[in-house]
């Protein structure tokens, strides 16, 4: 007959049985999620960020915003009615990592792009208090006179094809070129464009001789949401 | 170790211990610190200094990594390597050598964490911030401390293993696993701190709370069960309630725990079928959890009196009652309508105080005023009623902290969802921030107040280690430096 004292004089029963143990909630949560193809809704428009966007994204990870904003609106009336369309999986597919949050102590920003002008962020975010006087979050002037790291993007791009992310040789040649175009107001734009649709372009900081990291920060906020058309979209295209 | 205390009397191996336990209060104190700057800055924005280093997306991974790694950890080291000691009367595996190593190099892991995030070097991925090279680190620290483990169990001269080793092993083996999973990023260049992650959107998600729960789950559980199966018999002089429940309890809370990470992701876009898998668990889970805690409680069983008498044992007990009042909150949040309101809020943030404060820390005091007094070879603490004062001040503290965190989270919940007679939505965003303050307020005085308890407790356990006993009233006389019995 079965007794416990068997596994409990056998450090090596006990280990592998811990193993087992702990191991299968897991396996059988997450590998459906890459084996079952409607995981991801076939929607499309969502595109990998460009350069500026993606360094902009790498400071909004650096700033750990995301422990006070979520990126992910809930299928609730008042969520759709205050951010917008209910969040779907396929918009943070080439988000290495995900950004979702946890927490909402300033408001969601999955849809933020396109809802507030250039000025208006900038001036949030060098001093949040000269726009929202109730506002809790921290400032981040600096970011208006530093100059944007960039030296290694197309590495940065690389590294995102390697796990995933289809940058085509096309994208990583032009890295360094597409990131100065986008946040440069006399540049042509029409190649950076066609590589990547919908993209913001312009100056972003109001200092259109510095490429700072204030152009690369409302870049990537400009684009949050705004990838996937969701006027011509039919129910079962969202099916999961 | 060459200290004349430890050459005179022990067997087992305890300098690493005591510089474990010492490492265990700094960590403590400096994470309830930054806890206390980073809820300042919640209710009043200028605390972020407008400095970059000291803005509330910087300090507050500090705060989580050092309350979760540095007082958490180095209390579950510590606590570790002293029970598998005792329970199997053997020294450590590799001697105070490789135990030695384990202590240096998690330290230099915090330290390397706790500046990168300063800096901004972080993988964005709450509770696992630390960017590669920093998970590298640990891993084979991790590796070590295993060994040191497994080692010291298997040269083990008692036949069975005591139970709160069962749960230590867990804890370490189940951490290995996640930290390795959840860790799995590229970095962009092998001379850099940045990565990218293997991961991405909801595969991503999953992953990343399916180590973020289990976090809680085998990290601030698991391990601290074990500390609750060794040290509540010991200081209430009681075997554990039942055996047969602590059989069960043990495998049914560490099978099903594992399920519980889609909690956390209720009505993203996570596919429903992993939601309802999620919830399910997460509500089965109250049962092997209050199990637990009824073993540790019923513990007592004919010591009851001595609640009255021992605050160290108050400690304990309390902490367990915490643990069980978090785990009925816990599942309840899991229900989905429930975490409709709840996600997102500061009734979060509650919950998990309750479980970090109430249960983690108090368990961890309990513990390190037991073992204090061993290991420096005292006869007794400084002062028992300091232990009182720590802890009446420190449940005070939390109890401010939690109600306050319950009313703003639930009163924000209803104001995004507030609609006026016309039928549209009642509040701007910015108006429930506002409505937030006066509880910011009372948070932050809980965390002053707990932030308080724990210099007391300093205090207290420093004049224990240089031989001072306060003359109190009720205390047992005693001649100081006498050994006390094992």
């Amino acid at each position: 007959m079965f007794s416990h004292s068997k596994i409990e004089q056998n450090v090596i029963l006990m280990l592998v049985l811990i193993l087992i143990t702990v191991s299968i909630g897991g396996l059988v949560e997450i590998v459906p999620l890459y084996t079952v193809e409607s995981t991801i809704e076939r929607v499309e428009g969502v595109r990998p960020y460009t350069p500026l966007e993606l360094r902009g994204r790498d400071i909004y990870i650096r700033e750990g915003c995301y422990l006070c904003h979520s990126q992910q609106v809930r299928p609730f009336r008042d969520e759709v009615e205050r951010y917008g369309h209910y969040s779907l999986a396929a918009e943070s597919m080439y988000d290495h990592p995900f950004q979702w949050g946890s927490k909402r102590t300033g408001p969601d920003l999955a849809r933020v792009g396109g809802k507030y002008s250039n000025e208006w962020h900038a001036a949030h975010m060098a001093d949040p208090r000269s726009v929202v006087p109730e506002s809790i979050m921290p400032a981040y002037g600096f970011m208006l006179d530093r100059p944007l790291e960039a030296a290694d993007i197309a590495e940065r791009l690389e590294t995102n094809r390697a796990v995933g992310v289809p940058y085509s040789d096309e994208m990583i040649e032009n890295a360094a070129a597409d990131l100065e175009a986008q946040a440069d107001p006399e540049a042509d734009t029409d190649d950076l464009l066609a590589r990547y649709p919908k993209a913001a372009v312009g100056d972003f900081d109001g200092n259109p001789a510095l490429l700072s990291e204030m152009d690369a920060m409302v870049a990537y906020l400009q684009i949050l949401g705004r990838m996937v058309d969701f006027t011509d979209l039919k129910p079962e295209d969202l099916r999961q | 170790m060459t200290d004349q205390a430890s050459a005179r009397t022990s067997a087992y191996n305890e300098g690493v211990i005591r510089l474990l336990v010492i490492a265990t209060m700094f960590w403590g104190v400096a994470a309830f610190l930054v806890g206390v700057l980073i809820a300042l800055q919640l209710a009043y924005p200028v605390f972020n200094l407008d400095l970059e280093w000291f803005s509330f997306g910087r300090v507050r991974p500090l705060h989580t990594s050092g309350a979760i790694f540095g007082f958490g950890g180095n209390a579950l080291i510590a606590t570790s390597f002293y029970v598998v000691q005792r329970t199997g009367r053997t020294t450590l595996f590799g001697g105070e050598t490789l135990a030695g190593f384990v202590f240096v190099g998690y330290q230099l892991f915090l330290v390397m964490a706790g500046v990168g995030y300063l800096l901004g070097i972080t993988q964005g991925r709450e509770y696992a911030e630390p960017e590669w090279y920093v998970d590298l680190w640990l891993t084979l620290v991790w590796v070590v401390y295993l060994l040191v483990f497994l080692g010291t169990l298997m040269k083990r001269k008692e036949p069975h293993i005591y139970v709160a080793n069962w749960f230590f092993l867990a804890f370490i083996v189940t951490v290995a696993m996640l930290h390795i999973v959840n860790a799995l990023a590229l970095p962009v260049s092998w001379t850099g701190t940045k990565s990218y992650s293997l991961f991405s959107g909801v595969q991503d998600a999953l992953t990343q709370w399916w180590y973020g729960h289990n976090a809680v789950g085998f990290f601030l559980t698991a391990g601290f069960l074990g500390i609750m199966y060794y040290f509540i018999p010991k200081q209430a002089e009681r075997p554990v309630y039942s055996y047969r429940l602590s059989v069960i309890h043990f495998w049914s809370i560490i099978f099903l725990y594992i399920w519980a990470g889609p909690h956390h992701l209720f009505y993203t876009s996570l596919p429903d079928w992993a939601q309802t898998v999620g919830m399910t668990f997460s509500v089965m889970l109250w049962m092997p959890s209050w199990g637990g805690m009824i073993n540790g409680i019923m513990t007592l069983s004919g010591a009851w009196d001595k609640l009255r008498t021992d605050p160290v044992l108050r400690f304990l007990v309390v902490s367990v009652a915490f643990y069980g009042m978090s785990t009925f909150e816990g599942p309840l949040m899991s229900v989905k309508p429930v975490n409709a309101l709840s996600h997102w809020t500061d009734w979060t943030v509650g919950h998990t105080h309750s479980g970090a404060l109430g249960w983690v820390a108090f368990v961890s005091f309990g513990a390190v005023y037991f073992l204090v007094p061993k290991l420096w070879r005292r006869a007794r603490l400084y002062s028992e009623r300091l232990v009182s004062v720590h802890f009446w001040i420190a449940t005070i503290g939390i109890v401010l902290y939690i109600t306050a965190m319950w009313v703003s989270g639930i009163l924000q919940g209803l104001m995004w969802r507030a609609y006026d007679s016309l039928g549209f939505l009642q509040y701007a965003f910015i108006e429930t921030v506002e409505a937030m303050h006066p509880f910011y307020v009372i948070r932050a005085l809980g965390g002053v107040l707990f932030l308080i308890g724990s210099l007391v407790m300093v205090y207290n356990l420093i004049r224990t280690a240089r031989g001072d006993v306060r003359e109190e009233a009720g205390a047992p006389a005693v001649a100081p430096g006498m050994n006390p019995a094992e």
